[in-house]
């Protein structure tokens, strides 16, 4: 297939994570992406394209135009996401097709908010819960939480499934955060802290939920003939798959199932790799059940099986696949749409051979799986070092 | 009269479906030419495409097919009602919505219970429909 092996990410960035009250959220995109550009060895003036997200504590109404405009940029490509966490590896993709059909040659792709400082715990919460449908939804006063607890409950009534299974995976997520020097969240849990936390959404507690960070992080894509020249080893696209089932959760076909069913097989396909092919996976995990039912759907595990298999520790640091090797948005960082990110730099690094104490062994390809709505617009991509190619 | 909960904002589409609940009555829409049955109000069936549907009075009865309890209120207009119940309801005719569980001990609620139809009134000219459990042997 075309796409396959014809992109490559040279650079990679990450800001602080966590409360960085002394950076806009504008600032934040700004610093990762030029970090991004030097870590590729390359200056502003090389890169012609721009893709950002919105920022919801320092919204523009063209985002990634006046990002562009603040950097003195004036790029030939340039594009804001627009659709939550699976839009980070859309615009991947669309990227890596516009660098690939000639219309330009190295794209920054810089995402970053400040969720924690830069708005109330109020502001926080409406903002993110007006993907509800403002007719049919928002009136019943259900928050984000609320939204995937409808989905967690189907999920324990369809498999007989158990809190303890969605409490595993943020065990799982934490002992990665806890070899991450950058993780916000580095203190061991155990599946009993988890489900002794306070319910927030039944059957969702605490820690079932993702965090509320600032951050930002920028990845540098390029043709691949150009990625030779970077000073670190090239990653690169080897295959990338959409899948979209609805946009309200009230209106999904199925409450356990989803379109990344859809979106791995696409990116599988072009990549030309099986599920049992990859070394490690990021997961998008906002809540715990969505790691599960995405596991499954990606065919990373049998129907109703993904439960035991964090049970087991197999996602776990040393497992049999692990997932989410940077701790996800659960314990390293969540600043919102820019979340997803981390992943993609996390496994970036992973391939390069680059994560320190949390390296996987053997890294040559990586699977990341990103969703934005409740569970609705999801995205797949695999990545995979030059001997993959 | 609840003050300050979100009222649906209402657009050509769906004032007929709003103005029946205003009413007492829950409208869903069924395709002339295949029969389907859809909620919310769209001017095309999402099964066939067709642009002939008819407004059809929903039974009222339903099934639960998940539901939570919100133990962290969205705003300050929900939180003198936490815990809530917030739940998709699939009714008879086939169609899922989303609504509250009222007037119901959380006990009580699972998936697969019987639920019936009963409003909510917002504002002066707006009632958003609500389900509670259908008594049985009580």
């Amino acid at each position: 297939m075309g796409l396959r092996g014809s992109t490559a990410i040279i650079g990679i960035a990450e800001t602080a994570v966590g409360k960085v009250p002394d950076r806009s959220a504008t600032a934040l995109c700004v610093d990762a992406a030029l970090a991004a550009i030097r870590d590729a060895g390359l200056k502003l003036s090389d890169v012609d394209g721009l893709v950002t997200c919105n920022s919801m504590a320092q919204p523009y109404m063209y985002h990634a135009e006046a990002v562009a405009e603040y950097l003195g940029m004036r790029p030939r490509y340039c594009a804001t996401a627009a659709a939550g966490g699976g839009a980070t590896f859309t615009v991947l993709y669309q990227a890596a097709l516009a660098i690939d059909a000639g219309i330009c040659d190295t794209v920054v792709i810089s995402m970053a908010d400040s969720l924690r400082t830069g708005l109330s715990r109020e502001q926080a919460m409406i903002m993110q819960s007006s993907s509800g449908h403002a007719q049919y939804e928002t009136p019943y006063g259900a928050t984000v939480p609320g939204y995937y607890a409808l989905i967690a409950q189907a999920y324990l009534h369809a498999y007989g499934a158990s809190p303890e299974h969605f409490a595993a995976v943020a065990v799982s997520g934490r002992k990665h955060a806890c070899l991450n020097p950058t993780a916000e969240m580095r203190k061991p849990i155990t599946i009993e802290d988890v489900l002794a936390s306070r319910l927030i959404a039944d059957p969702l507690r605490l820690l079932d939920c993702s965090l509320v960070s600032d951050g930002g992080a920028a990845v540098v894509l390029t043709r691949a003939d150009r990625a030779s020249h970077a000073p670190h080893a090239p990653v690169y696209l080897l295959g990338a798959g959409e899948g979209r089932g609805h946009e309200h959760i009230s209106q999904a076909a199925s409450l356990i199932h989803s379109s990344a069913r859809q979106s791995g097989e696409r990116a599988f396909l072009m990549a030309g790799v099986k599920p049992a092919d990859v070394d490690f996976a990021q997961i998008y995990d906002c809540f715990t059940p969505v790691v599960l039912i995405e596991m499954e759907d990606l065919g990373l595990c049998g129907q109703g099986e993904a439960g035991d298999f964090f049970l087991r520790g197999d996602g776990a640091p040393g497992g049999r696949l692990p997932i989410n090797t940077h701790g996800g948005l659960l314990s390293h960082c969540h600043p919102g749409n820019p979340g997803s990110m981390f992943a993609l730099t996390e496994s970036v690094r992973q391939i390069r051979r680059g994560a320190g104490e949390r390296q996987v062994r053997d890294a040559e390809i990586g699977l990341v799986h990103a969703q934005g709505g409740i569970l609705s617009s999801h995205c797949t991509v695999v990545l995979g070092s030059e001997r993959t190619v | 009269m609840t003050q300050n909960k979100p009222l649906p904002p209402v657009d050509a589409q769906s004032r007929a479906y709003w103005a029946a609940c205003d009413a007492g009555q829950l409208l869903v829409q069924r395709c002339e030419a295949c029969s389907h049955v859809q909620h919310y109000h769209r001017v095309l069936c999402t099964h066939c495409g067709h642009d002939k549907l008819t407004d059809v009075p929903a039974s009222g009865t339903g099934t639960i097919r998940s539901f939570t309890v919100i133990r962290r209120a969205v705003s300050a207009a929900f939180e003198a009602d936490v815990p809530y119940v917030v739940a998709l309801i699939e009714l008879q005719e086939g169609p899922t919505l989303m609504s509250n569980v009222i007037n119901t001990p959380l006990e009580l609620i699972a998936i697969g219970k019987p639920v019936e139809l009963t409003f909510e009134r917002r504002s002066e000219s707006i009632a958003i429909p609500q389900f509670q459990i259908v008594e049985t042997s009580r």
